[in-house]
């Protein structure tokens, strides 16, 4: 009996070396601007390493650069996954400095940070093609999912036959209809989520990694 | 579209012009000549419909190229449109296989500051186009 528990262990062990080994998985977190990416992000990278992102704002574009969080470490029933969390700027067709001056901002600002914005947007576009193993797509469960930006978006990604995992983000607003983006994706399963306020989480976490594990 | 430009409406600022291009002709053209001819068109102010849409690996790089070009007080993006992508979930292997899947739809592209989708659904894309 005692043999056995050993050789037991000691394959236990060889498997979680061989895991451990393995590279991390890099899930590109996607949405449209304002959907709750890095607010997300922020939330995984806090509850598993304790470390933050990058800022969060109601400013859509406040993520101008895509930002790699590594090694973040999730473990959940018993399944354990190394993911590199890579929070995205909001992808878009159209970019208008002057959308940006409604938010207290001066011209030149306001023009620095749409240069910047499409900089980010063409980068998001880059990485989803060449360097993501997998993707989460942030939805703002409030606002109507059936638009272009998502539509092509969810076409390239399941082009590239990457796992994706949709979340219904912003569910402790009113508004929130999870239901809504579940009709617009129903090839795609849809959790709902607050990043921000932390809820159904647990959830989150499961399905990442039965997803990328 | 160069051949129709020269004297075409949008030069002496009277109407919109539109350019419906045919599946064969976009068949016959690399994924970089299709963005150059959309945005080159759409640059000039002009309406680009596709009879055939763009995979969605052309796709990604026509937002990547938009992005690129995008200008203050210049040029602020297009507007793109297609119907959606309903047969995608039930696609079977074989036919993506085959790439049967990758161009779907009708599109239609415009300049972001002049074109506004007013109405989409499954079956009807309806836009207001206004002049530069």
């Amino acid at each position: 009996m005692g043999l056995f528990t050993d050789l037991k262990d000691s394959v236990s062990r060889v498997t979680d070396k061989l895991f451990s080994a393995q590279e991390p998985k890099r899930i590109g977190i996607y949405g449209p601007p304002n959907a709750g990416k890095t607010t997300l992000a922020n939330r995984i990278a806090r509850d598993w390493t304790g470390d933050a992102v990058g800022p969060e704002s109601h400013i859509p574009h406040e993520t101008r650069r895509a930002r790699r969080k590594e090694n973040v470490e999730i473990e959940r029933n018993g399944k354990k996954v190394t993911i590199d969390i890579v929070d995205t700027p909001g992808v878009t067709t159209k970019v208008d400095y002057e959308e940006f001056l409604d938010h207290d901002m001066e011209k030149e600002d306001a023009v620095r940070r749409s240069r910047e914005a499409t900089e980010g947007v063409a980068e998001a576009m880059h990485w989803l093609r060449e360097d993501v193993d997998g993707v989460i797509y942030v939805l703002d469960s409030t606002t109507d999912p059936f638009t272009q930006v998502n539509t092509m978006l969810i076409g390239i990604i399941e082009s590239q036959d990457l796992p994706v995992l949709i979340l219904a983000n912003k569910t402790d607003l009113e508004d929130s209809s999870v239901q809504r983006i579940r009709n617009a994706f129903p090839q795609h399963e849809t959790i709902p989520s607050s990043a921000l306020e932390g809820d159904n989480m647990d959830e989150v976490y499961e399905k990442i990694a039965e997803y990328f594990g | 579209m160069p051949e129709v430009k020269e004297d075409g409406p949008n030069d002496g600022g009277g109407g919109v012009q539109i350019d419906l291009i045919g599946a064969d002709r976009m068949a016959e053209m690399a994924s970089m000549e299709k963005i150059r001819m959309i945005l080159d068109g759409v640059r000039d102010g002009n309406i680009v419909i596709l009879e055939q849409g763009l995979s969605p690996d052309e796709e990604s790089k026509l937002i990547e190229v938009t992005m690129t070009e995008i200008s203050p007080d210049e040029f602020n993006g297009i507007e793109i449109e297609t119907y959606p992508r309903s047969e995608t979930s039930d696609q079977s292997f074989l036919d993506r296989l085959m790439g049967k899947e990758s161009t779907a739809k009708l599109t239609v592209i415009g300049p972001a500051n002049q074109i506004e989708t007013l109405h989409k659904d499954e079956n009807l894309i309806s836009a207001l186009v206004s002049r530069k």
